[in-house]
């Protein structure tokens, strides 16, 4: 057993990990971050795709390119990097925080820290998940394990897909998939509208002339040993018409339906998860319930862009140090979501200072009206130009900016709701 | 010629291996031969991994008291083969007065049949023993002697405890056909290969039919009913802390509520007749009948911890009973079949059964003087307090890397998994758990692949889900044409 003690403790070594560590060590805190793969830069590394950094660094990269921005940094910094490490635990011992983790060399690691920074990514959605009937042959697979097993190990999972979904990862790979020589017959999305960015299903699909199916579902996989074909049937109203049900023959099913945070970790200290995000309770320092633990990136929810969870993590970075330094302002004004909004976060802001806030919109609209209400009057409005569930809407939000009769409104009622018209 | 046996037994499923290791005890030579690439691929590794507490079924019935005998084994078992395994009671549980009254005839049945502890319950008795139980329940049944088990972890360590007794296991060895001679039967598989043997235990699962008339042998038809499972997350609410039964009906146990060993939640199983063999389909509309009967039991069963599910098919024979028995025609043949439910629980019992069959049928046994029942066990990071992990890391370093993150399944059994002879993806879901968490291998899939490909010297385009063709991955990247395709 090795025992360390450190500042701060960063789980996870991808996008949010490293820019919260390089934050967190440029404001002199002593800081060590557990990755459980062989290199620092988590999803972005199968990422090989461009389209990354173009809000962050003003110029298009890759994946591994956009990583490398981050791993440069974290190496010309003092960050403890532990590769090929599993956090096991999480531990509170009186105002303490344990955090136990183990690798191959140096077996079990007991860290003592007075700040931990959950950053563990999220994991795909898959069949089991939403239940897709049938056989259990090979061949079926998350459209990111495809993606890790094409553009890392340089295999190949199949030859004539079907992919279940238009989440960006999955349009993404079916331009992949081509691109190495195999057939991608179809794509199956559920809902009317499909899931993914714009670009992607023009890039991805369309310059492809790979056919999207919206409002249709994967009915059934069948195949003895490994798929054989799935039978799609349309949605009418919402239900499925089995009469028009079509089989399209295929030895590949990739799934993208969806990303959820990867929160085992935090569960481990009991800290409830919000069931619309499948994250953390966070307040304006994107801190949770137990002081001292912060959340950030795609573990406290799912972010359209790579460039918004490095910004929220350096964001995050800043307010773990401020907790270390002891000057952390207390949050007693609840933020909720109102109508056509199925989250925003963070959870509890302050009066003090602007706030940055996520929503994710429930509606597809041209010239929406985002309103923030306390006590049923709107108390500030602005116009967007479109929203719709994906892509997300960021807003900072300052109290000290309200008339002294709506700030007296907010500070005896402690509670605003966010709405999107 | 290969091989010349005195037993070979046909099918690796749970009868089959728990015979095999019953043998292996004595001074014979034993091949326990399956048309799977590994063992436990068929009935035995789809099912609700009950055992069974002996008052389902009438005393009279050759499955009851093979159920009893068995029941009381499995703690010595567990103690021998390490797997996981908990008696942790089981509850049925009845809503209305007429109900309650089958109840009363269950609890009857478990006292005519010796069933340790067995107790009535009112409501207020129920309730306190499974709190999170629909509080419309009436009464109930509480049998203590019952618990759950992973069947094929049981049926992996009954192969491995037979093999180390000298069993020869040929898996990938599907028997087509059979010539009887004097004072053997000449077997033969689809590859052309024969082995020999003086006597054969036809423990064939859903093919029991298909083997017996290989040796012209009874013309029995095995039926079969499908069951469908889901497996819900570690998180989920509804996990209960007894194995939870409706009140029967003719054809089947129920849906039940299933704790398993492994602390997931299992639901089903589902009860309709199939014609086909390979019929594992799951269905929609079963997916809707599961949950609303568990809902009835547990009301916090939710569809959203679902992380996959399963079908199993149980043979039946016509008598409904288990068919275990010299072969008339055939009589250095013992005939194992019908199998289905309580065959889990029963499965050492019949054994011991089989064995007296085969003395019966005139095969002389001598124990042997160095039998070991014992297998190792191997270790598993999870249940390694951090103290005792970090000893085991600094021995083998390879317990300390993480392969599996859902369920903390570490390289070291991985490799583990693979060195007991289990080299298909489902073969290391199977004895390890890794895949078998809530990602269902989307995190881990490619470093097993990686592990098999370094431990077993298979290319990626060899190594398979479960056997056949269930290959993972077939070309790679460079290997297949790309058309031009671009619209631009």
């Amino acid at each position: 057993m090795r025992y360390e003690t450190y500042d701060a403790v960063v789980i996870g070594g991808g996008a949010a990990g490293m820019a919260a560590a390089v934050t967190l060590s440029k404001r002199g805190k002593s800081v060590i971050m557990f990755e459980r793969e062989p290199q620092l830069g988590g999803i972005l590394l199968q990422c090989i795709h461009n389209g990354f950094g173009l809000q962050e660094f003003k110029e298009e990269l890759t994946g591994p390119e956009y990583a490398e921005r981050f791993t440069q940094q974290v190496a010309s910094s003092p960050i403890t990097v532990k590769l090929n490490t599993t956090v096991l635990e999480l531990q509170q011992k009186d105002d303490k925080k344990v955090v136990i983790a183990c690798n191959s060399k140096e077996g079990i690691l007991e860290i003592e820290t007075k700040a931990i920074v959950l950053a563990m990514g999220c994991r795909e959605r898959n069949r089991g998940n939403i239940n897709t009937p049938g056989t259990r042959p090979s061949g079926v697979f998350t459209a990111g394990l495809a993606q890790r097993l094409v553009n890392i190990d340089g295999y190949i999972p199949g030859k004539e897909v079907v992919i279940v979904g238009s989440g960006d990862i999955g349009l993404i790979m079916a331009r992949r998939m081509t691109w190495v020589g195999a057939k991608v017959k179809a794509v199956i999305e559920i809902q009317p509208n499909p899931a993914g960015l714009t670009r992607n299903i023009v890039q991805c699909l369309n310059d492809y002339n790979i056919p999207l199916y919206l409002s249709h579902i994967v009915s059934e996989i069948r195949g003895k040993d490994r798929v054989e074909s799935v039978c799609v049937t349309p949605l009418e109203d919402g239900r499925p018409n089995e009469d028009k049900s079509f089989a399209i023959a295929c030895d590949t099913v990739l799934y993208s339906v969806g990303l959820v945070p990867d929160n085992e970790i935090t569960r481990s200290i009991n800290l409830n998860l919000n069931p619309e995000t499948g994250g953390a309770w966070v307040d304006a320092n994107l801190m949770t319930k137990i002081p001292g633990i912060f959340s950030c990136g795609n573990v406290l929810h799912v972010h359209d862009l790579v460039d918004y969870v490095s910004e929220e993590a350096m964001r995050c970075g800043n307010f773990a140090a401020d907790y270390i330094e002891g000057k952390t302002l207390q949050c007693p004004i609840q933020l909720k979501a109102g109508g056509n909004v199925k989250y925003v976060l963070p959870n509890a802001m302050n009066l003090e200072e602007p706030s940055k806030m996520y929503l994710r919109p429930l509606i597809v609209k041209n010239s929406a009206t985002l309103e923030v209400r306390c006590n049923n009057t709107v108390v500030k409005s602005i116009k967007l130009r479109h929203v719709q569930p994906s892509e997300m809407i960021s807003y900072t939000f300052d109290p000290q900016k309200l008339g002294a009769e709506e700030l007296l409104e907010l500070n005896t009622h402690n509670s605003l709701e966010i709405s999107v018209s | 010629m290969d091989s010349i046996y005195d037993v070979v037994i046909v099918g690796a499923g749970v009868s089959g291996s728990a015979i095999a290791r019953k043998l292996s005890s004595y001074a014979l030579n034993v091949a326990l031969i399956d048309k799977e690439v590994d063992v436990s691929f068929g009935v035995s590794k789809a099912n609700s991994g009950i055992i069974h507490g002996g008052f389902h079924h009438k005393s009279s019935t050759l499955k009851s008291r093979l159920e009893c005998l068995g029941n009381r084994m499995f703690d010595q078992l567990k103690e021998e083969l390490h797997f996981p395994f908990s008696r942790c009671g089981i509850l049925v549980v009845a809503f209305s007065d007429e109900e309650m009254r089958t109840v009363e005839q269950l609890y009857r049945q478990g006292v005519a049949n010796h069933a340790v502890g067995i107790e009535l319950c009112n409501r207020e008795r129920l309730l306190s023993l499974e709190p999170k139980l629909n509080a419309d329940v009436v009464g109930g049944l509480h049998a203590p002697n019952g618990g759950i088990i992973e069947p094929y972890r049981f049926v992996f360590a009954l192969v491995e405890s037979a093999v180390r007794n000298g069993v020869k296991l040929l898996t990938d060895w599907h028997l087509v056909g059979v010539t009887e001679q004097e004072n053997h039967y000449l077997l033969r598989n689809e590859r052309g290969e024969e082995i020999i043997s003086r006597y054969v235990v036809n423990a064939a699962g859903v093919h029991a039919d298909t083997v017996s008339k290989l040796f012209n042998a009874e013309d029995f038809t095995i039926s079969l009913r499908k069951g469908e499972e889901f497996l819900m997350d570690r998180n989920a609410k509804a996990y209960p802390s007894k194995v939870l039964f409706p009140v029967p009906s003719a054809h089947s146990k129920g849906t039940l509520v299933i704790p398993t060993v492994e602390g997931t939640t299992m639901i089903g199983p589902t009860s309709e007749p199939t014609t086909c063999k390979d019929d594992l389909a799951t269905s929609k509309e079963n997916f809707e009948k599961v949950f609303y009967n568990a809902r009835r039991l547990v009301p916090v069963v939710s569809e959203r911890d679902v992380i996959t599910s399963f079908t199993g098919v149980r043979p039946l024979v016509e008598s409904d009973d288990f068919y275990i028995a010299i072969s008339e025609q055939s009589p250095r043949l013992i005939q194992v079949a019908g199998i289905q439910s309580p065959g889990l629980t029963a499965s050492p019992a019949i054994a011991e059964y089989v064995k007296e069959l085969l003395k019966k049928a005139g095969l002389s046994m001598l124990e042997k003087t160095h039998y070991d029942p014992y297998i190792e066990q191997v270790p598993r990071l999870r249940d390694l307090s951090p103290l005792e992990a970090d000893a085991l890391i600094a021995q083998n370093p390879a317990y300390g890397d993480i392969v599996c993150r859902c369920e903390k399944i570490s390289e070291g059994e991985i490799i583990s998994a693979i060195r007991h002879g289990h080299t298909t993806l489902d073969g290391i879901k199977f004895y390890t758990r890794a895949q078998m968490g809530r990602c269902q291998g989307g995190f881990c899939t490619h470093r097993i692949l990686k592990i098999i490909e370094r431990e077993t010297g298979l290319t990626i385009a060899e190594i398979t889900k479960r056997g056949s063709n269930s290959y993972i991955a077939s070309e790679q990247v460079g290997n297949l044409a790309v058309e031009d395709n671009h619209a631009l």
